[in-house]
């Protein structure tokens, strides 16, 4: 089968591409790039006025099965991201049960080949039952097809624990990703300690909860040499940490998500809307704004969404008892193209640098380059598309959204896995 | 009438109503001191107490109060509701609204309650404490207090003294005082203040000794040791009375007019000692006695003005 995609913004910074051409794809891989492609036979895609970027990649995403199919299942999972314009994704281990030996992993693969809309990667969890304490069957899992190793979601295990967990993983040349928090530090904590949780009385959750656990982790990368990625981080000094971290030379990489770049807690009111309950807590706009900083100069390899479905009756609860988190995979290439393209803060290079390679190279998936050669996983975006934000048009299971309501500009159109379509004309196919 | 339907915070109150508030209460204040205190405003209006952390200080004070108002009141505690059950508050308020009752008063150990209930019913909504937020009608009986004490508020010097980050009472009464042109002075260790004192409007100060020459008010709060998780926030009780503690020595301390108040229930000898604590410049007894009136008051302005057909 061959596809020709005509006429869009061919963007990718890995090839130093960036020109109106066209894209020819055939037995799903891209085959030629350039202007004035003809195709005898197969079907031409008009992507004028388009952009076209290798396909995004999701490094943090809770799918919530096994355990939770009310919540989000694989099938909804993946195909919200395909949704929201993503070829793949990286399920976390907090399932229940945890996705802690090989047999978990090779479970979800295979529900995935047969269900999944988009590709899936799996996270293994370092310990047993993500409980800090044994060590998992990293290596069973490796084996399995297990791309990277963290507890995010769970317990956060003690220096000796984590030590041990990087100097095993190191042998199966794979990451750890670090869900940073003090426990003894954050403590009850619900909201970023300060001005909010001082002015709505909630527990607070200091800055340096998260800091402390990034400055250790990256210390305890040194000592080993295992391969660190920070999930999610939230501060401006977490950043500065990891900008030394990279000025040393060290194998460190993190993420940021669309919510703490684009909200700050001043978006916590007295309404005590639990969408803005999230772990880690909403910053302060200071932050926020270190965090793009970071994504700017290079600190920060990549945007996660960290989407974190919940039912409805439970995010309904008081705040302080809520779950933290908010959904993310249909709302962050639509934020990314609002506020940071259209708001002219970096173009479509800087997207598919921060959506596309950078959570590739941190995890060490296979590559994707629009040129000869690749596979034709590839994102096509509608970058003047207007819609809003509606909790009646997720995919997903859940709508928990922190960002209900927004007005964004720019939308996934096409997506295409191994040239197919996943996404086209913006309705899920698969 | 208020201008505000509900009172789940400060905020909710302009400083007229809270003019309003100490005006209506100094008649119902009256009304307390005759032999049959029963008035018949808020006939066949139902008034809920919907507790569901203990308390039974607030509870009795806004109980009585609907009473002497002639409201049907009805409590709704935590043993006897269902939220021991596992039902969620929003079914709770939900359960309620189907009983069509007028006002509810709610307590509760998490902040932000009282706003999930006044988004699920259609009736007016107390905040009779909740979490380490506020505790609005603590704050009002508490400017009624200061003002029949010293028959004034505005320009007053008030310092809170003691669990300034878990305490929903201060949450209420700093800008309460600050809506009445007094000037609030958090006093605590800094383990016992909340992250950003400055965002309250109070002024802040670790050493108790160095204000008490200046504070018309010593407001002495209780040393919560039921909420401090894990490691306390000072080293031991008796060091805690020693810095913040009021006793005879800080009483003398103050200026002669001076007067000392307390919440309750009181730690006595930890953060008052029990000679201050039956002094006759202690209001404890009288901030008790003005509670009644005050919430009447608040009853009285949230519920009277509605098409009830009532007046005072």
């Amino acid at each position: 089968m061959a596809l020709l995609l005509r006429g869009g913004r061919v963007v990718d910074p890995l090839v130093g591409l960036d020109a109106v051409c066209d894209v020819l794809i055939r037995d799903g891989l891209i085959v030629e790039v350039g202007v004035g492609l003809t195709l005898p036979k197969g079907e031409e895609v008009d992507c004028a006025g388009m952009v076209v970027l290798p396909g995004l990649v999701d490094a943090h995403t809770h799918l919530r099965e096994p355990g939770r199919e009310d919540e989000e299942t694989i099938a909804s999972g993946t195909r919200a991201a395909a949704a929201g314009g993503f070829t793949a994704v990286c399920a976390m281990a907090n399932t229940e049960p945890v996705a802690d030996e090989g047999a978990a992993v090779r479970f979800l693969l295979e529900k995935a080949e047969t269900e999944g809309a988009v590709r899936l990667h799996v996270i293994g969890a370092v310990t047993v039952k993500q409980e800090g304490r044994v060590l998992a069957e990293i290596g069973d899992m490796a084996s399995e097809g297990a791309v990277a190793f963290s507890d995010d979601g769970h317990g956060v295990a003690e220096a000796g624990t984590v030590r041990l967990a990087m100097d095993y993983i190191k042998r199966f040349r794979l990451p750890i990703i670090s869900h940073c928090e003090d426990t003894t530090l954050a403590g009850k904590g619900v909201v970023n300690e300060g001005v909010v949780s001082t002015r709505l009385g909630l527990p607070g959750w200091p800055s340096a909860a998260e800091e402390v656990q990034v400055a250790r982790d990256i210390r305890l990368a040194e000592l080993t040499g295992c391969r660190l990625h920070l999930a999610h981080l939230s501060t401006a000094g977490s950043v500065a940490l990891v900008r030394d971290a990279k000025a040393r030379g060290l194998a460190v990489t993190c993420e940021v998500t669309p919510h703490h770049l684009f909200l700050s807690e001043d978006d916590i009111t007295d309404q005590y809307d639990t969408n803005m309950k999230m772990n880690p807590p909403l910053r302060t706009r200071e932050d926020a704004a270190a965090l793009l900083a970071g994504l700017i100069d290079g600190t920060v390899d990549c945007i996660a969404t960290d989407h974190a479905p919940h039912a409805a009756h439970e995010k309904a609860l008081e705040f302080e008892l809520a779950p933290f988190g908010t959904t993310g995979l249909e709302t962050a290439l639509g934020l990314v193209a609002t506020r940071v393209v259209t708001a002219g803060v970096a173009d479509w290079p800087e997207v598919a640098t921060w959506m596309a390679h950078g959570p590739r190279l941190a995890l060490g998936l296979p590559e994707v380059r629009i040129e000869a050669g690749s596979v034709a996983d590839l994102t096509i975006v509608d970058p003047s598309q207007e819609w809003a934000v509606s909790s009646k048009e997720f995919v997903s299971r859940s709508r928990n959204s922190a960002f209900l309501g927004a007005k964004l500009t720019g939308r996934a159109r096409d997506v295409l896995i191994g040239g197919y379509f996943a996404l086209q004309d913006g309705k899920v196919v698969v | 009438m208020l201008s505000s339907k509900h009172i789940l915070g400060m905020d909710d109150l302009t400083s007229d109503d809270i003019a309003r508030v100490l005006e209506t209460a100094e008649s119902f204040a009256e009304v307390n001191q005759r032999r049959i205190k029963k008035l018949p405003t808020l006939r066949g209006l139902t008034v809920v107490n919907l507790f569901l952390e203990p308390s039974t200080r607030t509870r009795t004070s806004f109980e009585i109060a609907a009473k002497r108002l002639s409201a049907d009141g009805i409590n709704f505690t935590a043993s006897a509701s269902a939220t021991v059950k596992g039902e969620s508050l929003r079914d709770t308020a939900a359960t309620l609204s189907a009983m069509n009752c007028d006002l509810v008063i709610i307590r509760h150990k998490y902040a932000g309650a009282p706003r999930i209930l006044s988004e699920m019913m259609d009736c007016s909504i107390v905040n009779g404490g909740d979490g380490i937020h506020e505790h609005p009608t603590q704050a009002l009986l508490d400017l009624y207090t200061m003002k029949g004490a010293l028959g004034h508020l505005e320009g007053l010097r008030v310092g809170i003294v003691g669990d300034i980050a878990h305490s929903r009472v201060a949450g209420s009464l700093v800008p309460a005082l600050r809506k009445v042109g007094a000037t609030p002075v958090v006093i605590a260790p800094p383990t016992l203040l909340p992250s950003r004192p400055d965002v309250l409007g109070a002024e802040v100060a670790w050493d108790l000794d160095e204000q008490l020459p200046s504070l018309d008010v010593a407001y002495m709060l209780r040393v919560q040791m039921e909420r401090s998780d894990g490691g306390m926030p000072f080293p031991s009780l008796r060091e805690y009375a020693r810095f913040y503690g009021m006793n005879a020595r800080r009483l003398a301390a103050m200026k002669p007019e001076a007067i000392v108040m307390h919440p309750g229930p009181m730690n006595r000898g930890v953060e008052i000692s029990a000679d201050v604590a039956d002094g006759d410049r202690s209001l404890v007894l009288t901030q008790v006695e003005s509670g009644v009136a005050v919430r009447m008051a608040v009853m009285y302005l949230l519920l009277g003005g509605a098409d009830s057909g009532v007046a005072a």
